[in-house]
């Protein structure tokens, strides 16, 4: 006797909707139960991690905040693994993106004027983008894997802003830090609402997040990203050969990845240094799973990473519960979401021992 | 600089070996056609639990066995997944990594600080007095040697063994594998499993003999330099050997360069063995030769049809 | 919306007043920029915290955020400020924008930064020299040395770093003219993998002792594996090298941090800028231990005489390496002119890196 998979030939409404939701309660259960055996209340937990950065106003300001550039960057990667192809260097390109926005603002320093913003912004998309084509073209000209050259390439990025920062770019009063200067305010992305620090990024990505849902479901180009991952062939009837595909999804998934870069340099960091990737975009690939590679999904687990990095902070505070905790947490969460999206594609049954 | 010139080999070997040993597990889960981005959040498990069992039983050599078998326990999780559930290679690979970063910390956590004998180098009597390579060579730790054994095992077993022969078929194209009646995922499995046993034994290797304490993180991203090398060495294993001690060769050189005041930027430098990674990729692919080099059906889902 | 807001508040405010008729405490908070388990600089830190503690047993309770990322410090920062914590220290140099940023919301918290040097009203900073005893390690380097050459593993090019490279140096010439030092760079403060390594390349080329501005252990780990001598960083590591470390150098935050929690419990605290070191005991040294009675002897005295101010490691003149005189007053450096320095002194070798 054994266990098999087998495709299940349709999957039904309900079973993509409820398969999140389980996967969310059992990797809750799960860790629910660490916590009890780390000796702290799981509820307390609960209402630390989930309920009190939702309800709070200033909590979800931080976490809507925090979603911004997961939402841009993770949006980006829809295209890109919607038609398979696996581009893992969203970090290089949104580094790329913050590295030219940040360098308008550089130059422009202490200037004003309304142009300079979405020209940081411009700069931005076209560095993210331009950083994306190395990868797509190392792919479709010389057959290269995707999957490693855009992952190295993010090391490349790193040490390109190290060298910016520390060279180049430093600011001459900041005692030699490894920091460039405080952006001027033209060149900075303001609150929305007084005592907040939540700014006009978040309508660009909901905006963004709008256009990539009508892509996906109202255009040929939309049909066809998904039919290249799923069936080469019939992206092809489309009128969209494989390359031009690659192309043009990792071009979207780079401009989008180097706007999060200027959002995220503009309204938190306000000066470029080293480190101000903080991983997001690797996060964001975890966002783009767990969100089922929908549009709408992004958007909404954009928001539930968001909400578990801000409750890290408050259990460490409150609770006093290690970061690694949290850490452990995300990547079970993403290992149950997995589990179950393959088990609404394949039902498992139990197979007699062929004799 | 005859003096020096064992000893500059000797740090490059070490640094090279926790690379090395990665990489070589790496292979062959890629040559069974399962690409596993979770190398490092192995690779980190590993670090932490053997330090853990060293400390707890003050054996060195329980505390490298732990460690290789924590890094299988996570690969076998990986495995279940990738290869009998079918799930996304990349990011079952990518929630691997995480989930043992923070596992790694909560492992540490109590045996953070504390300090750790060295394990004693294996010396060769004779072979040790052989000038400049000698001392390299012959007065290493055992996991070096271990490793050289390794280099060996993986190079002969999945090129002349009938073992390396299906593995490699099964890697190539799952499809005819499977119709030729071969148990394509328990052949992915076992190659899964071999890569995080590997993938443990590197870290345990970081934590008791290269650098020998535990600290959250001191994996520092080799996992991801071990998956560069794979990539490097587009399917054979010496040139995965010799990207792992070029690999070692520039870290160190760097290190000397500036000690020796030479003024470069050190982000360039830093930046050379991925540049050339890319580098050669493109250059195999302009002589002609295909492409990557990497397995066929790399990182593909095999679900067999009734 | 605003309103909205404005009644979140009010509800968090009632929330908050509620647990607080309970405990009289005060609550005092942390950021730190590594994990508490990196037995470096984040470690210290919280070494004082534990201080407090057990300096005000009941009256107080700490709080700490650890690896938290300078450039997403400003929400860590203010969750601890709008959860009570009336006096926050922020330890690391990146933390200076945000931690400005957000006691300028919260006019009633005092905030302590770290390593900066942009302070307010509720702002105060704090350093430590911990160039003095830098000095004291360079001096017995200098006696202790046979091949006059000296690896000196340095973390990130700042003026902290570089301000330490010229006291070690000074101090380590100041008994043997013929010294020379090497600078392995690692640009990283915590990376062990790769601060063995340069250990190693400077014990490659000849260097005979290891020292290190670095966190982790492993230079001093790589120098015993080759019989050489080596210095502690941070914290006493002695545990690592018990044969063939010569002495730590101590960051000892628990007295500063002990002070300033009791100026709060006491509303004497007011913002200042505070650059101490021995004197204070701020910075410490550990056992002078592998060392020939008289170098221990020379330690102990240089150690005594930075304390009581008869011996200053940057005394005048001093010459930077391109050989122009650098300006002084009072026959010494001023604290503004060591917080700054980017020059290596005359006699060091090599330039610092971009």
């Amino acid at each position: 006797m054994r266990l098999v998979l087998v495709s299940r030939r349709r999957i039904s409404r309900q079973r993509q909707f409820a398969t999140p939701v389980v996967a969310l309660l059992v990797a809750l259960a799960i860790g629910g139960l660490i916590v009890w055996l780390m000796g702290r209340s799981p509820w307390r937990a609960l209402q630390v991690f989930v309920i009190e950065p939702l309800t709070d106003p200033w909590a979800l300001q931080e976490v809507l905040l925090k979603a911004t550039p997961l939402m841009l960057i993770s949006i980006g990667l829809l295209f890109c693994f919607r038609a398979s192809r696996w581009n893992i260097g969203a970090e290089g390109q949104f580094l790329l993106g913050g590295i030219c926005g940040g360098g308008i603002a550089i130059l422009t320093h202490g200037m004003s004027g309304f142009w300079i913003m979405p020209l940081m912004m411009i700069a931005g998309m076209l560095g993210g983008l331009a950083y994306a084509a190395i990868p797509a073209v190392l792919r479709t000209r010389f057959g290269i894997s995707e999957i490693l050259t855009s992952l190295m390439l993010v090391y490349v990025a790193d040490l390109l802003l190290d060298y910016l920062v520390r060279g180049p770019w430093r600011d001459p009063k900041g005692f030699n830090f490894p920091q460039s200067v405080s952006f001027s305010d033209a060149a900075v992305l303001h609150p929305l609402f007084e005592g907040g620090r939540l700014h006009l990024g978040l309508v660009l990505a909901l905006v963004v997040a709008a256009i990539a849902f009508v892509l996906f479901r109202r255009t040929l180009f939309g049909y066809a990203v998904a039919a290249s991952g799923d069936a080469p062939r019939a992206a092809n009837f489309a009128g969209f050969n494989e390359a031009r595909i690659t192309v043009l999804v990792f071009l979207i998934s780079g401009a989008l990845a180097g706007l999060a870069g200027v959002v995220e340099v503009a309204g938190q960091v306000q000066q470029l240094r080293p480190g101000f990737g903080q991983g997001l975009g690797f996060t964001a690939i975890i966002v783009a799973f767990l969100g089922r590679l929908t549009p709408v999904g992004a958007t909404l687990s954009s928001v539930v990473i968001a909400v578990l990095l801000i409750g890290a902070e408050s259990a460490q505070v409150s609770l006093k519960l290690p970061y690694d905790l949290t850490r452990f947490f995300m990547g079970l969460l993403l290992t149950c979401v997995l589990v179950g999206e393959s088990l609404d594609r394949y039902s498992l049954e139990i197979q007699r021992e062929r004799t | 600089m005859i003096d020096t010139l064992p000893l500059i080999l000797g740090t490059i070997l070490t640094a090279a070996t926790p690379l090395l040993i990665a990489a070589l597990g790496e292979h062959v889960t890629e040559r069974a056609g399962v690409l596993n981005l979770g190398v490092e959040g192995m690779m980190i498990v590993g670090a932490a639990s053997a330090f853990a069992v060293a400390v707890l039983t003050d054996s060195s050599v329980l505390g490298i066995a732990a460690g290789a078998l924590a890094g299988l326990a996570v690969s076998a999780v990986f495995g279940v997944l990738v290869v009998y559930l079918a799930a996304n290679q990349v990011a079952t690979g990518l929630a691997m990594t995480i989930l043992g970063l923070g596992l790694s910390g909560l492992i540490g956590q109590n045996f953070v600080g504390q300090p750790r004998a060295p394990i004693p180098p294996i010396e060769f009597p004779l072979l040790k007095e052989i000038p400049v390579l000698g001392k390299a060579l012959f007065t290493g730790d055992p996991v070096f040697y271990l490793s050289l054994i390794l280099i060996g095992l993986v190079g002969y077993g999945l090129n002349s063994t009938r073992f390396g022969l299906l593995l490699r078929a099964v890697g190539e194209n799952h499809t005819s594998a499977h119709a030729l009646g071969l148990p394509v995922r328990r052949i992915r499995f076992i190659a899964v499993l071999f890569g995080g046993l590997l993938a443990g034994l590197a870290g345990a290797y970081l934590s008791l003999i290269y650098t020998r304490f535990w600290s959250p993180g001191m994996s520092a991203g080799r996992g991801w330099i071990a998956l560069a090398l794979v990539v490097f060495a587009a399917g054979h294993v010496w040139r995965l050997v010799l990207g792992a001690y070029l690999f070692g060769g520039i870290t160190v050189a760097q290190l000397h360069a500036q000690a020796g005041a030479i003024g470069l930027p050190s982000q360039l430098l830093s930046a050379l063995p991925y540049l050339m990674t890319i580098a050669v990729l493109l250059l195999l692919s302009i002589s002609g030769r295909r492409g990557s080099g990497a397995a066929g059906s790399l990182g593909q889902p095999f679900v067999p049809e009734r | 919306m605003r309103h909205f807001l404005k009644l979140g508040a009010l509800a968090l405010a009632a929330g908050l007043a509620a647990p607080a008729l309970a405990q009289e405490k005060l609550k005092v908070g942390f950021i730190y920029v590594g994990p508490v388990g990196d037995f470096g600089w984040s470690y210290q830190h919280d070494v004082g915290r534990k201080a407090i503690e057990a300096a005000f047993p009941g009256k107080v309770e700490t709080t700490f955020i650890e690896s938290v990322p300078e450039a997403d410090s400003e929400r860590a920062i203010e969750q601890l400020a709008r959860t009570g914590h009336k006096l926050i220290f922020t330890t690391s140099f990146g933390y200076m924008e945000p931690t400005l940023k957000v006691a300028k919301k919260y006019p009633g918290v005092k905030f302590e930064h770290a390593t900066g040097f942009k302070r307010d009203k509720n702002v105060s900073t704090y350093s430590a020299k911990f160039h003095e005893g830098r000095y004291i390690i360079g001096k017995i380097a200098g006696k202790m040395t046979k091949t006059n050459t000296i690896g000196y593993v340095g973390a990130v090019p700042i003026p902290e770093v570089i301000a330490g490279i010229n006291a070690f140096y000074l101090g380590a010439k100041s008994v043997n003219p013929d010294v020379k030092i090497k600078v392995a760079w690692v640009f990283d403060w915590f990376n062990p993998g790769k601060e063995g390594d340069a250990a190693k390349a400077l014990l490659d080329q000849g260097a005979d002792i290891i020292t290190q501005h670095t966190d982790s252990p492993a230079p001093l780990q790589q120098a015993a594996a080759r019989g050489k001598l080596a210095f502690g960083q941070a914290s006493d590591m002695s545990r690592f090298a018990e044969k063939n470390i010569l002495t730590s150098i101590i960051d000892d935050w628990a007295p500063y941090y002990v002070e300033r929690t009791r100026a709060v419990l006491e509303g004497t605290w007011e913002s200042k800028d505070v650059f101490d070191g021995l004197a204070k005991g701020k910075v410490k040294m550990g056992p002078y231990v592998n060392m020939p009675d008289d170098v221990k002897k020379l330690a102990m005295e240089t150690e005594e005489g930075i304390r009581t101010g008869k011996i200053d490691p940057f005394t005048c003149p001093i010459v930077a390496q391109d050989g122009k005189t650098v300006e002084c007053k009072d026959g010494k450096l001023n604290d503004g002119q060591i917080a700054g320095m980017n020059y290596y002194v005359q006699g060091i070798e090599g330039t610092i890196p971009k």
